[in-house]
């Protein structure tokens, strides 16, 4: 059974002359546990696939199923228990009013657990942050610690699978790669199946298995880490993607040293 | 965890910390620093104290008047302020201004009250409502709250008292039913903002429904720059209520209400201007204090100035 299947997929937004296809006949899987990462320029539609999914876009057509479902209009509540999402932005994906005991305990109460108490200790030993952040308010995190929250609130339900929408690229490079670190831990620990929308390539080759690279809304090439890093690429814009991406490496070795290792 | 065994000297550090150990710890703490910053605002800190003063009054009003407000006695009337015995004067059938005042700082307060309770609820609700739910229940909402916008308030609510009769009661409903487009019409502007915010997104992925994002995520984030608003406006609300009580269609006399004694003042304005003038500075007074707090709390709670 495969985690997630897109096959066709078509999002636009605006109707008639005002309409912009977003993502022109998409179509990738991730088998149950495989972790995908999808990359492109902003703009190529990457996010958009991820805010369909979730059903955050509701203009779209073709075939999406996830762990054997497939997904109509609406997405109900034991969707929510089975996919998560990790916003690109920490500074905007946490109420600002609240504190990190109330978005984790009423996410854990919409879900319908019992012990929340426990629940929420556990959670935030699970991202690295100790008791002491649980009554903390956003501005008093920084970008990392917030990013860390908004990761326990994705795990919250417990789901099987999780998007991430550029989790690190609001966050300055040391940063960037405690998070790596830990979302590759959590799904080692957990056997998560991982669905990854990126702009760096390093970042990707970090988490995931095998990418789609996608221009102007469609998926130009699907191929695996080894081909990417074996630079076995077929589509021009691929090896345009790979070559100014190695130049930034070659410019500043340190940052993509860690994230590979 | 607790405030126990923390030392009375440790409790400022206990409500500056950074890190709160508790649910009420976090909450203490954010109050504290709220204060901390309207306490540095000297205009708004006198606004409050005018009000805390006038809810005193209030309060203890038996106490602090020196006359019952209702007693006539025609033998002293008219008295200038500074009569032994009547310290703001005398009115037209003999009753003491001051005593009078106090006591109408009692309808002041329940007429202010009961529009701050009502309109802004009302004004939140429907504007947050529409701005969340967009397409045609946004159109209906907003075209019902243009078309309160579009009476001149004092004439609504004379239309209103009219029809459903004199009194303070219906004075605060006219007030009401005419203060509350305003506030939808913020309430939805903020909405619109944080619609498609990621927060709302990230709990929206969490299967929640629509009226519980509404209430627990976007009402937190309006209601400070609503309470702004209605701080600002109560001295308008109470210019209005006064402007009734002044036309005859709030408070009924004998009821000691600062527009109606305005009004009873009138007619000897030329020769005896405290009866009209004392009225009058309390609801200036008032007025400012409300404004003066309004400023302050501005530069608190506005979610685009603070927050980060």
């Amino acid at each position: 059974m495969s985690g997630i299947l897109i096959d066709g997929l078509n999002v636009w937004f605006g109707e008639h002359e005002m309409r912009v296809d977003a993502v022109k006949g998409a179509s990738i899987s991730v088998p149950e546990g495989g972790s995908f990462g999808l990359v492109g320029e902003s703009g190529s539609g990457k996010s958009t696939i991820l805010r369909a999914l979730t059903g955050l876009v509701p203009t779209w057509n073709g075939y999406m199923e996830v762990l054997g479902t497939p997904l109509g209009a609406k997405r109900d509540r034991s969707f929510y228990r089975k996919v998560q999402m990790v916003f690109q932005d920490p500074y905007a994906s946490l109420h600002p009013r609240h504190s990190v005991d109330q978005v984790l305990g009423e996410t854990l109460s919409l879900h319908g657990f019992r012990d929340i108490d426990a629940r929420i200790s556990k959670l935030l030993d699970d991202v690295g942050l100790g008791a002491s952040f649980r009554f903390r308010y956003p501005h008093q995190l920084s970008g990392g610690q917030r990013q860390r929250v908004a990761i326990a609130r994705a795990l919250a339900p417990e789901p099987q699978i999780l998007l991430l929408d550029e989790p690190t690229s609001a966050l300055d490079v040391s940063v960037q790669a405690e998070i790596l670190n830990l979302l590759s831990d959590l799904r080692k620990e957990r056997n998560l199946t991982y669905l990854m929308v990126s702009h760096n390539l390093a970042v990707v080759g970090h988490i995931c298995s095998s990418i789609a690279v996608m221009q102007l809304g469609e998926i130009v090439e699907t191929l695996s880490v080894e081909q990417m890093r074996a630079q076995e690429t077929q589509h021009p814009y691929t090896k345009h993607l790979l070559a100014s991406s190695l130049g930034a490496i070659k410019g500043d070795g340190s940052g993509a040293d860690r994230a590979h290792g | 965890m607790t405030i126990e065994h923390q030392p009375p000297q440790g409790l400022r550090n206990w409500l500056l910390t950074d890190t709160p150990t508790s649910r009420n710890h976090a909450r203490m703490a954010a109050l504290y620093q709220s204060w901390l910053s309207f306490r540095g605002n000297h205009m708004a800190m006198v606004g409050l104290g005018i009000l805390v003063v006038l809810a005193l009054v209030a309060a203890f009003a038996p106490l602090l008047a020196p006359h019952d407000p209702l007693s006539q006695d025609l033998m002293a009337r008219l008295k200038p302020p500074g009569t032994p015995g009547y310290l703001l004067g005398s009115d037209s059938l003999g009753r003491d201004i001051l005593s009078r005042l106090i006591y109408g700082a009692r309808i002041t307060l329940y007429i202010v009250t009961l529009v701050a309770v009502i309109a802004p609820v009302v004004g939140l609700f429907v504007g947050t409502v529409a701005g969340y739910a967009g397409g045609w229940l946004d159109v209906i909402l907003m075209r019902i709250t243009d078309i309160f916008l579009a009476f001149p308030r004092l004439v609504l609510a004379l239309a209103f008292v009219a029809a459903l009769g004199a009194g303070i009661e219906n004075a605060v409903l006219a007030i009401s039913l005419t203060a509350w487009p305003p506030y939808a019409r913020i309430a939805r502007a903020e909405t619109l903002t944080m619609r498609n915010s990621d927060f709302i997104h990230a709990v929206r992925l969490q299967g929640a429904g629509p009226l519980r994002i509404i209430i627990r995520h976007i009402w937190p984030l309006c209601v400070s720059s609503l309470v702004v608003r209605v701080t600002l406006d109560m001295a308008g609300i109470i210019l209005a209520a006064a402007g009734l009580g002044f036309l005859g269609l709030g408070a009924q006399p004998p009821t000691p209400e600062w527009g109606a004694m305005i009004s009873d003042g009138r007619r000897f304005i030329l020769d005896h201007w405290w009866v009209a003038t004392m009225p009058g500075l309390a609801i200036f007074t008032v007025s400012l204090a409300f404004n003066l707090l309004g400023d302050g709390l501005r530069d608190v709670l506005d979610p685009k100035e603070g927050a980060q």
